[in-house]
């Protein structure tokens, strides 16, 4: 058997055996379920509650304007305040809404009275209906007809085509492919730096636990490096296939066991009456927002060519940045001597997520274009930009010069591993490292 | 005939030269003693042989044959600073640097339960490195050093870390293995072992080799013709004849152990002559010169130079 696979396959078993490697394999599909479902979840059950309301409106204006609703009731009654928290709060658990008479004629402040921490579609309802009876009295009293207001609301539906090479027209949703951007571009940069640092905290162990003379007396420094990067680059690729397959199925448990296959009707009243009061319960309708967003990337939109580009992306920046550490891990004695040579090598990579702003905002831009060609930020940038559709010329560009900048950077870092791995006890400096590098 | 030959090998790294024309020559089946103080360079010569490092100019034969890549697996290395995967479990570990000498599977694994038997560790197979002690791990190195069966064996410091009683095991083991067949370079301080294991000893000081030979050899070349003779008399003996000189005489319980230097063209038979008539003789040995005092005398000697 090839030594290098020998090498490969233990650095791989070695790696895909371990309890850490099992737990998040799980722990990350049901977190990314979880994060998709729950909110829906949640929202869906806190509702089941029913709430009353005590309304005592000292000015007049909202009687009967607050309309019981699924899981609101709303009653009246002309006490007090001191009475009425009395009667309402203490003796029935209800909420109380205090509308006091201002000086100004004009109600705009309103007290809410609970023991618990009232929901917030309550309050969102609450303040919806104030806002529109005042509205609609003062624009009656400059003598303007609150229907003819209403009457004159559009709702204006944009659609985006692209049209593609092709000539195809494909209809096109931003908010989606923002949503994909910025996800493959952090899943990118997270899985290069997460793998990254395997391959550092892998080559320093073998340092200091001192194996590597015996090993490199059988194989070549490089061997043992690539095959080190290979092997963990396949460990990366297994979580990210695991973690696909596994979120998958974790959303079709959580759909069919947590709403009992009534999930998508639920979903459907809760959003007519999430409709009905308007945006301002918009931060409880996130956990609708997501499961669209989902439901749409998965309805096919670039799917296979995500995952394509993820995998190459991943693999060409894994190996760029790979070499790099396993440099690194071979160059220093000690983990705090780490940070000196880890900071530069990251700068880049967290660089690009820091354009993240930038690069969605105008992916066809030539700031977003050099970005997706540097090797160095190409990965994160290109992620980033392909969902929003990237010339062809573009994409081979960026591939080629990733493929040739690891290639590079392969071939620096073996120089400077092949010496540093031997070298104990020394405090090494960028000038020592330049000395490796020119050595033949 | 040789195993391994090194021929004028030169290495330095940036400003400092580590090796100058360093040449051995290695027999087939025998022990050579690599000897120097730290730092002279034997590591370097030994990662050189190992196609670890790449010397500046010269040339390894094994063989005969100028040496490559794939011959490593001829040779079974311990270095001196060595280690194993903490997390991995023994036996795992030990077929996997078996596999990597080039070794098939099968054939580690059956090779190495032999061993492990005979070192009567086969109850560790499946415990994790980091539960055992160093001692322990010293055993289970030697095994992986040995399994893949080298024609040349190299081991740096080898005793370091075991008890007297592993040490007693390993020397024999390591005299089993040249019966076998092996060569052996054997690199220590522990100039005791080198006296009863080498066959030839080379001593490197400050990158350059100052004494090479074969050992029995290298200790009549600087044998000083001092004899040591005990002998029972009423008194201390008297040598007043040309050529024979006493250094010193000691007494315990009536005996005298005196030390004495024969020089010109006296022979040893001479002096016993000339004590015959003076005392009863019951020891009468030559002093030969350990190889520790012969390694102070050259690296010290060195130095001046």
């Amino acid at each position: 058997m090839n030594k290098t696979l020998l090498i490969i396959k233990r650095e791989y078993l070695s790696r895909v055996k371990k309890k850490s490697f099992i737990i998040m394999t799980i722990l990350g599909p049901l977190l990314m379920a979880a994060t998709i479902i729950l909110p829906a979840f949640l929202a869906d059950w806190s509702e089941a509650t029913k709430k009353r309301v005590a309304v005592l409106d000292e000015t007049g204006w909202f009687l009967e304007k607050f309309k019981d609703q699924e899981n609101i009731t709303f009653y009246y009654i002309y006490d007090d305040l001191e009475t009425g928290k009395e009667n309402a709060i203490h003796e029935k658990g209800d909420l109380l809404l205090y509308i006091p008479r201002t000086q100004l004629n004009i109600p705009v402040n309103a007290q809410l009275y609970s023991t618990a921490q009232p929901g917030l579609n309550v309050t969102a309802y609450i303040r919806t209906v104030m806002k529109k009876e005042i509205e609609d009295r003062k624009l009656l009293a400059s003598g303007i007809d609150p229907e003819v207001i209403k009457s004159a609301k559009v709702n204006i539906n944009l659609t985006t085509y692209r049209i593609d090479e092709g000539g195809i027209e494909k209809k096109s949703n931003t908010e989606v492919e923002v949503g994909l951007a910025i996800f493959a571009g952090i899943m990118i940069y997270f899985f290069i730096f997460m793998f990254g640092a395997q391959v550092l905290k892998g080559v320093m162990e073998e340092k200091s636990s001192r194996i590597v003379e015996v090993i490199i007396s059988s194989v070549k420094p490089f061997q043992l490096m690539m095959g080190k990067i290979v092997g963990i680059a396949l460990v990366g690729l297994t979580q990210f296939f695991l973690w696909i397959v596994l979120t998958a199925v974790f959303l079709g448990i959580f759909q069919s066991g947590l709403f009992g296959g009534g999930f998508p009707e639920n979903i459907m009243q809760w959003d007519q009456s999430g409709q009905a009061i308007e945006q301002s319960i918009q931060a409880e309708n996130m956990g609708l927002d997501k499961l669209e967003l989902v439901k749409e990337i998965i309805d096919g939109i670039n799917f296979r060519i995500m995952i394509f580009s993820f995998i190459f992306y991943f693999l060409g920046g894994f190996l760029l940045y790979a070499s790099l550490f396993a440099a690194i891990g071979g160059a220093v004695d000690q983990d705090a001597d780490t940070q000196q040579f880890m900071l530069p090598v990251s700068i880049p990579l967290v660089f690009s997520v820091m354009m993240t702003g930038v690069i969605i905002n105008q992916p066809d831009s030539s700031l977003s274009m050099w970005l997706s060609f540097i090797p160095f930020t190409s990965p994160v940038t290109m992620m980033m930009r392909i969902p929003f559709g990237v010339p062809l010329w573009q994409v081979w560009t960026s591939a080629v010069l990733l493929v040739m900048g690891f290639i590079v950077t392969t071939w620096l870092a073996a120089k400077i591993y092949r010496t540093g791995i031997l070298m104990y006890g020394k405090k090494v400096s960028y000038t020592e490292i330049w000395k490796w590098l020119k050595n033949k | 005939m040789s195993l391994l030959q090194a021929i004028n090998v030169t290495k330095s790294y940036a400003g400092h030269k580590a090796l100058a024309n360093v040449s051995i020559d290695v027999d087939q089946q025998s022990i050579f003693g690599l000897l120097g103080p730290n730092g002279a360079g034997k590591t370097t010569l030994i990662r050189i042989i190992n196609m670890i490092l790449a010397k500046d100019s010269g040339e390894i034969l094994l063989d005969g044959k100028k040496i490559t890549a794939s011959d490593t697996q001829f040779i079974g290395y311990l270095p001196e600073e060595r280690g194993l995967y903490k997390k991995m479990k023994v036996g795992e570990q030990a077929l996997y640097l078996a596999q990597l000498k080039g070794m098939p599977k099968q054939e580690a694994y059956t090779k190495l339960k032999e061993w492990f038997d005979k070192f009567d560790i086969g109850s560790w197979w499946h415990k994790k490195v980091e539960e055992l002690s160093k001692g322990m791990q010293q055993k289970v190195q030697f095994i992986v050093t040995v399994v893949h069966q080298p024609k040349l064996l190299i081991f740096d410091e080898p005793f370091s870390g075991f008890d007297p009683i592993n040490v007693n095991l390993l020397k024999e083991e390591i005299l089993k293995l040249r019966a076998d067949g092996a060569t052996i370079i054997f690199s220590t301080h522990n100039m005791a072992s080198v006296e009863e294991l080498c066959d030839h000893i080379a001593l490197i000081n400050n990158s350059k080799v100052i004494l090479s030979g074969e050992i029995n050899e290298i200790i009549n070349r600087f044998k000083a013709n001092i004899f040591e003779v005990t002998y029972k008399s009423p008194k201390e003996l008297l040598l007043d004849e040309d050529g024979l000189t006493v250094l010193s005489t000691e007494k315990t319980n009536g005996t005298f152990n005196s030390r004495i230097k024969i020089t010109g063209s006296r022979s040893p038979n001479e002096l016993l002559q000339a004590i015959m008539h003076q005392a009863e003789i019951t020891t009468y040995q030559e002093v030969l010169p350990s190889i520790n005092d012969i390694f102070i005398q050259e690296v010290n000697r060195a130095k001046h130079e």
